[in-house]
């Protein structure tokens, strides 16, 4: 079944208003349902969760639970417990991090992180942070994560942890998730998903990934900001250490030391965010109604209209735009065939550069329309100095986009064009 | 009024005191790449500055002569606000005083602009004087100014 896409579009209030929005790999609209679930929370329904035994305490405490539910299910998660609730994908990432650091009983120190050059900074940072030494994994010219280099690195004993996107914010390209994994544990190293980017466009089965982390926000799948999801096997959580201390996140507290709270509740210290919680099940809720193969479709026709339509105005490059680096000469014939067989496949969105025209004008003047463009090296400066560019400007797309709009992009970008070249 | 109007095109197009200045090792925000002292009657300041939200730089480069800025030159890559608004900077502190030029306030980086820049523009705008005012700094071995510095009492102004 076809998707209904002025209905889904009359879902979102923000959308009533001349407006192209083509930047929800920033930030995702919201649907009625979810701003009226943060609505109903706060006027009928607010209360601190797991402190109180009045009866609003109780009803908080059952719907914040209940998000974890919805949240294990959606990502087909063990069990709740598996779930930790942060602030941002960016904290969930910086939790793991911070238990690698740690070197207690958390996840082993041995010393080295693997990373691609498709990383968001929220996936590079926190890994500077806790020391580990960082081996990159570099793209070919289609973007691709060159996975012959993270054999290599999985050949050091000392690798702890592969840290890999689930999808390229920047040029839309999806590591293959299910053979780094299966790489990394025969090497004896953990995996962790940054599924930013992936969770709005694509099915997550963490089981069936058997990644030891994967983390998301809310935001970009429709919920609220404020809120983002860590996912660990719970051997791994309950041995790791807690990241954030306070209320909450113990079983005891003297005057010399704590025990901390069983998972998930040890990584939850501080009153969490329970409103956006109950907005983010409500967005889950909202999603589960379509079928990953009808959005998945919907999308796909987006990208593959996007590509085709701008790659025909003078001067536009889609990315990557790359040349293979000079070790990649080496294997020319595999990379004729490779090429042979190539049709680049993006995800959510594509990002581009123009002929003598800085993103931030052609994206201020698109907004000028009101066409909403992300522009910058979008916190992947390590992706753009690959790429040899200093910034580029991106075409992100969530359910609610149109074909109509991105005819009007066109039109826009080469209008832009004429008044800055 | 439009923000890019025809004069500001014409200095992105056509910039101003532009010279090729060394790209080697960029120094680090904030740090001089070279300075002399006021020896040799007067000084050659070079600094420079990025815009980390967006990638902006630019390089200013400059010689002192008997307090009067000398020779301005410049080298960047980045918008065309940024790039027209450093274009225009240089032309105006040619062979003004250092006092003058230390002096100088965002309200007439958008007077000589000429256009309403909106608050989202402003680091674009202001980034060439917010290195000239750094570069300055260097001169007198004064401590370098933060954005916020630059670009206050600049919102009222916009």
């Amino acid at each position: 079944m076809t998707l209904d896409i002025s209905a889904i579009r009359r879902q979102f209030p923000i959308l009533d208003q001349e407006l192209i929005y083509l930047d929800s790999a920033a930030t995702a609209q919201k649907p009625q349902i979810v701003i009226d679930a943060l609505k109903e929370f706060y006027a009928k329904k607010n209360a601190n969760v797991h402190r109180g035994m009045h009866g609003l305490a109780e009803q908080a405490t059952t719907a914040y639970e209940n998000a974890r539910t919805s949240v294990q299910k959606f990502i087909n998660a063990a069990s709740p417990e598996e779930i930790i609730f942060t602030k941002s994908c960016t904290e969930s990432i910086n939790l793991v991090a911070n238990s690698y650091s740690s070197r207690r009983e958390g996840v082993r120190g041995r010393g080295s992180v693997v990373l691609s050059l498709l990383e968001h900074h929220s996936n590079i940072v926190p890994w500077m942070m806790c020391g580990a030494h960082l081996h990159w994994i570099n793209i070919d010219e289609y973007g691709n994560t060159r996975l012959e280099q993270l054999d290599t690195y999985l050949k050091q004993e000392n690798i702890e942890l592969v840290a890999i996107t689930g999808q390229s914010n920047v040029l839309g390209t999806r590591p293959p998730l299910k053979e780094i994994i299966q790489k990394a544990h025969a090497a004896g190293a953990y995996v962790l998903v940054d599924a930013a980017q992936l969770v709005a466009h694509h099915q997550v089965n963490v089981q069936e990934l058997d990644c030891d982390f994967l983390a998301f926000s809310a935001h970009k799948l429709y919920g609220p900001t404020g809120i983002g999801v860590l996912y660990g096997k719970r051997e791994l959580l309950e041995k790791m250490p807690p990241f954030i201390g306070g209320g909450m996140m113990i079983k005891e507290a003297t005057q010399t030391g704590f025990t901390p709270a069983d998972i998930p509740q040890k990584f939850e210290g501080g009153t969490p965010p329970i409103a956006q919680a109950i907005g983010l099940a409500a967005a889950l809720e909202w999603l589960e109604q379509f079928a990953w193969k009808d959005i998945e479709e919907h999308e796909h026709a987006l990208l593959k209209h996007a590509e085709h339509i701008l790659k025909n105005i003078d001067g536009l490059k889609i990315l990557p735009a790359c040349h293979p680096e000079p070790d990649e000469g080496r294997h020319a014939q595999d990379v004729m065939v490779r090429r042979a067989h190539h049709d680049m496949e993006r995800s959510g969105c594509l990002s581009f550069v123009l002929d003598k025209v800085h993103p931030h004008d052609l994206t201020d003047i698109l907004g000028e329309q009101g066409i909403c463009l992300r522009a910058g090296h979008h916190c992947a400066m390590p992706l753009h100095k690959r790429l040899n560019i200093p910034a580029s400007t991106r075409v992100s797309f969530g359910i609610y986009n149109t074909i109509q709009e991105i005819d009007i992009l066109a039109d826009a970008i080469q209008h832009a064009q004429k008044i800055l070249q | 009024m439009d923000l890019y109007a025809e004069n500001i095109l014409d200095h992105y197009r056509h910039p101003r005191h532009k010279l090729p200045l060394p790209k080697e090792a960029p120094p680090p925000t904030g740090e001089p790449a070279c300075r002399t002292g006021r020896d040799q009657g007067g000084g050659v300041v070079i600094h420079h500055e990025s815009n980390p939200a967006c990638g902006d730089e630019l390089t200013i480069r400059f010689g002192i002569k008997d307090d009067h800025i000398h020779n301005p030159s410049w080298d960047g890559t980045g918008c065309a606000i940024s790039q027209a608004a450093m274009s225009m900077l240089a032309e105006e502190f040619e062979n003004i005083s250092i006092d003058s030029a230390a002096a100088l306030t965002p309200k007439q980086i958008f007077d000589l602009l000429g256009v309403p820049i909106s608050p989202r523009r402003l680091k674009c705008a202001l980034l060439g004087l917010h290195a000239l005012k750094n570069a300055l700094h260097i001169h007198y071995g004064e401590p370098l100014q933060v954005w916020t510095q630059t670009v206050s009492g600049a919102v009222d102004e916009i």
